[in-house]
């Protein structure tokens, strides 16, 4: 076998173009006779445009052209792509997403007016002299309040700013309640999943460019998945034919969900090109990102579990408010519900569950999937309300999750809301964090805390995720307006090298490393004998992207498909080569054999052959060996982990300290074990970020406070712990050839309930009854709930 | 006016306006994008350089105030034959990056720690990154990286 396929930690070979500053990022590509467009937004959430007075600025030096709302009339707007029907049955209510706002400014951040000029700084000054004629509104920020009868409508044109209220199982509403009317205890918590900002450390970048001599546009943009955006801004903004239109996503740095949108910015740089004939070029400062790239999270929920006399788990309810900003977000509506509804049965047996969703409208930025996207708001309120439950009833919260966990031998298992896990092993992952975590010997290093005078505490929680997003069927069943089915094209040369060109794009995931491992063990030959082509809608086929973990599991299942295809095309010229059956061919180590004789021929020999007909079977096959595959899954994947934290909290200041961290997970299959963790300790540290740190706020008014990083505490290097992390405990998945499950995910859905409940347990354990502290857990909360 | 510095051992001059910052001088002007900008209050740190042998991010100075001086980028930092250097080498042998982006500017940080304290512990290691934000790694692997270049004993992450 190869020496670098699966299973090997492989160091990544993209890395050497990033180590000596000779990657290809959006903002490194400069266009020929380049614009630059500057954005004038909204620096207030609210107000009716009664006009925009551009003639000062349009005199200015190297002003080229202003652009406001009346230039894209007739223009449509950004699409959503998901359409949630409420739970009378009704679609969501879903208003028109201008490029450039049209007649009213609706969230802080939205463009105004754009000016392109020859230079970047030009196009800022001129911005400067734009004089919109404003009425300001009273705006909307709060949820529970947008949703008052008479309050103030961010849409005029719709009934209320209630986009849709969804109930899941509706169904099984009755049955529910009335299991809580028999229950021997009932635990409630509300709690607020906090508003954060995705933030990779690239910010979003355009390029537009067209070409007259054929018609063709192309779009060079910071994007997880290039022909989403070619489908979405084509078809339904600009009206360009696919095949009009290239979009390119070259190297791109990080994405957390927030770069899988179609963005105004794209769309505008696109059609001004066209207009000026030249390039136009954007480049995202991060304030500007930070009031215009998608939000995340940002549910306010109420959470109930029932149990009976046993402690088993009986009945399941929650109600959450979810906000979608001002604008439904490419993705958004389907992130409070298929995400997040369907997951709420957890790791546990618990047979009746009923989830409410009120999906609501404010003058804030949209909001769209971050990283675990609806899963880590279901898993926060399912493992602090589990937590809570133990605290009241004296029990265990180890134990109590135990007790109600599916069991190994009911797999597949079909839960309450409408998916069914093909395996897992919940008691495997939950020892071993046990274990690595040392556990048993926690009560001794509580004992030493306590002596320095800090408050030791310990938190659990498991986590279950859907990802391998996603059987087309069933996704359009539920409103989604595209598949997510994923494609590849394995392309094998004369002398034996491979091309895949993938659907999936990588923006850190390491692609370019894992991909080859896959496709080096299926033919035997070395991995540096096969190379990645993504992120070029021009060289690769039609393909869905990245996002939900799903690349290896959908994206590598394609890949695999399609090598299958190649591999029994390259059989038949091997067999015709050796003169024997085809099915007597065997491939291993690069060489094709004839069972049970001395027979071969080299991988290569058979890959010539197939180029250099000469000697080849022409009347049964075509020469050349290439092959596309698009693979739709079965069904989603379900990694599942237990994540233990340990944190130390200084009853002086409420200050905590993350000592330890142990994540231990299940994602079947693993291809590259150190790009497996290298995810893990990512997805942890943003999860940690989110439950200590990070907060997108909005003062009653609609203005960000927190639009920088002066004011939005990302996670630096001394905020977080070293990150134990295992995968050693893997069911494959039973659907997918590769038997993989995702884990890019899974960091930020599991830690942030592990380190609230750590918290709370070292509050508790030292006389300080208090039942919750909601994110991000500053040293101001803590020390208010210590002395409440 | 025209601005004239010493970048990676050559002179090299190109015109900036008096509000021009080295960041975007390096990007825009001498085509060095491999120095990145990832906020605009100077707080990430990926536009991290070196300026006289100083670690410096580039956006906290104007291009003008760099006349004269000898900048150190990303670009500089490989050995002579193009191979990576003993710090770059960690980064790959340690999984310290993951899209790449905050890259740059960590290199040139940690190797600005290296030359000032060869044998950086744990601690003295987060604390010097403060100012370099990566979104990707948790920092883990980026220390990890960082005491293997220092020549400590740190178990191999990548297969050889």
């Amino acid at each position: 076998m190869p020496k670098d396929g699966i299973g090997a930690s492989t160091k990544r070979r993209e890395d050497v173009r990033f180590l000596t500053g000779t990657g290809r990022y959006t903002d490194d590509i400069n266009l020929g006779k380049q614009l630059y467009v500057h954005f004038l937004r909204a620096d207030v959430a609210h107000a009716r445009i009664n006009g925009i007075d551009t003639s000062a600025a349009e005199g200015m030096p190297g002003v080229v052209r202003i652009f406001t709302a009346k230039d894209f009339e007739g223009v449509g707007g950004l699409p959503c792509g998901w359409q949630v029907t409420d739970k009378h049955g009704q679609p969501m209510q879903e208003p028109k997403h201008p490029i450039i706002a049209e007649g009213k400014i609706r969230h802080v951040g939205e463009i105004v007016a754009a000016v392109v000029a020859e230079t970047l700084d030009q196009a800022r000054d001129a911005a400067e002299a734009i004089m919109p004629d404003l009425e300001e509104l009273p705006a909307v920020v709060d949820m529970k309040e947008a949703v008052r009868e008479g309050a103030t409508k961010v849409h005029d044109d719709l009934t209320s700013n209630l986009c849709y209220d969804w109930g899941f199982v509706e169904e099984n509403k009755a049955a529910v309640d009335e299991a809580f009317e028999k229950a021997a205890h009932v635990t409630t918590l509300e709690l607020v999943n906090n508003r954060l900002v995705a933030n990779p450390m690239e910010p979003r970048v355009a390029v537009g460019d067209y070409a007259a001599h054929s018609d063709e546009s192309t779009l060079y943009t910071t994007s997880q998945n290039p022909h989403v955006i070619r489908l979405l801004m084509g078809a339904f903004v600009l009206g360009i034919p696919e095949h009009k239109l290239r979009v390119v996503a070259p190297d791109v740095g990080g994405g957390f969900g927030t770069k899988i949108f179609h963005y105004a910015e794209e769309a505008f740089c696109t059609f001004a090109a066209k207009q000026l004939r030249r390039p136009v070029k954007w480049t995202s400062t991060r304030s500007e990102a930070f009031i215009s790239d998608a939000h995340g999270r940002d549910h306010v929920s109420k959470i109930q579990i029932a149990l009976d006399a046993d402690n088993n788990f009986t009945a399941l309810r929650t109600d959450t408010y979810a906000n979608m900003g001002a604008y439904l977000s490419t993705f958004a509506p389907s992130v409070p519900t298929w995400l997040h509804g369907v997951l709420m049965a957890g790791n546990y047996r618990t047979p009746l569950i009923y989830v409410n969703v009120k999906a609501v409208f404010t003058n804030t930025v949209p909001v769209d999937a971050y990283r675990g996207a609806g899963r880590p708001e279901a898993t926060y309120q399912l493992e602090r309300c589990i937590d809570k439950c133990a605290r009241e009833l004296g029990v265990d919260p180890a134990e109590l999750r135990r007790q109600n966990f599916i069991t190994p031998d009911q797999f597949p298992y079909a839960t309450p809301v409408a998916v069914e896990y093909d395996t897992g092993n919940y008691h495997a992952t939950l020892d071993k964090a046990l274990e690595l975590a040392d556990v048993a010997g926690f009560e001794a290093r509580a004992e030493e805390s306590k002596r320095t005078g800090k408050l030791r505490g310990l938190g659990i929680a498991n986590y279950i995720e859907a990802c391998g997003i996603a059987p087309s069927n069933l996704v359009g069943q539920l409103g989604a307006r595209a598949g997510l089915y994923e494609s590849a094209t394995v392309r094998v040369n004369a002398t034996g090298g491979v091309v895949v060109m993938t659907g999936s794009h990588s923006h850190g995931q390491g692609h370019e490393t894992t991909f080859p491992q896959v496709i080096a063990d299926m033919i035997g030959i070395d991995a540096s004998q096969v190379e990645i082509v993504h992120g070029d809608t021009a060289n690769t086929p039609m393909g869905m992207g990245t996002y939900g973990s799903r690349s290896l599991a959908v994206g590598g299942s394609a890949m695999f498909r399609a090598a299958e295809k190649v591999i029994n095309k390259a059989k038949k010229i091997a067999a015709h080569l050796m003169e024997a059956s085809e099915g007597d061919i065997e491939l291993k180590d690069g060489q094709f054999t004839v069972a049970g004789t001395d027979k071969s021929v080299a991988w290569g020999d058979v890959t010539l052959a197939a180029y250099v007909p000469h000697n080849y079977p022409l009347d049964q096959i075509e020469p050349g060996l290439e092959e596309t595959a698009f693979y739709d899954p079965a069904n989603f994947t379900y990694p599942s982990g237990t994540y233990i934290c340990e944190v130390e909290v200084d009853e002086g200041t409420g200050q905590v300290e993350v000592l330890s961290f142990t994540a231990a997970d299940d994602f079947g299959n693993v291809v590259n074990p150190m790009i497996v963790e290298g995810q893990v300790h990512g997805g942890v540290a943003q999860g940690i970020g989110q439950a200590l740190l990070e907060n997108c706020a909005y003062d009653a008014d609609g203005q960000l406070l927190s639009a920088t990083y002066m004011d939005y505490a990302m996670p630096r290097a001394a905020d977080l712990p070293m990150i134990t992390v295992d995968h050693s405990c893997q069911t494959p998945c039973t659907h997918n050839p590769l038997g993989v499950k995702g884990c890019g995910e899974a960091g930020a859905i599991g830690a942030p309930p592990a380190l609230v409940n750590a918290v709370l347990d070292a509050l508790n354990r030292n006389g300080h009854a208090v039942d919750h502290i909601d994110m991000p857990l500053s040293p101001a909360r803590v020390w208010s709930a210590m002395n409440a | 006016m025209k601005v004239t510095m010493t970048v990676n051992g050559k002179s090299m001059s190109g015109e900036a306006e008096g509000r021009t910052l080295l960041s975007s001088f390096l990007r825009e002007e001498l085509g060095l994008t491999g120095t990145h900008v990832g906020c605009d209050t100077s707080q990430c740190g990926a536009c991290t350089v070196h300026v006289d042998g100083r670690q410096v991010k580039a956006c906290t100075m104007f291009a003008a105030e760099a006349e004269g001086t000898d900048v150190t980028t990303i670009e500089g930092m490989a050995n002579a034959d193009g191979s990576l250097n003993t710090i770059q080498q960690a980064f790959q042998d340690y999984h310290g990056l993951q899209c790449g982006f905050c890259t740059p500017g960590m290199v040139m940080a940690a190797s600005s720690l290296l030359e000032q304290n060869p044998k950086p512990s744990e601690t003295e290691i987060r604390e010097h990154l403060h100012g370099n934000i990566c979104r990707c790694t948790g920092y883990h692997n980026i220390v990890k990286a960082i005491m293997a270049a220092s020549g400590q004993d740190v178990p191999a992450v990548a297969a050889e």
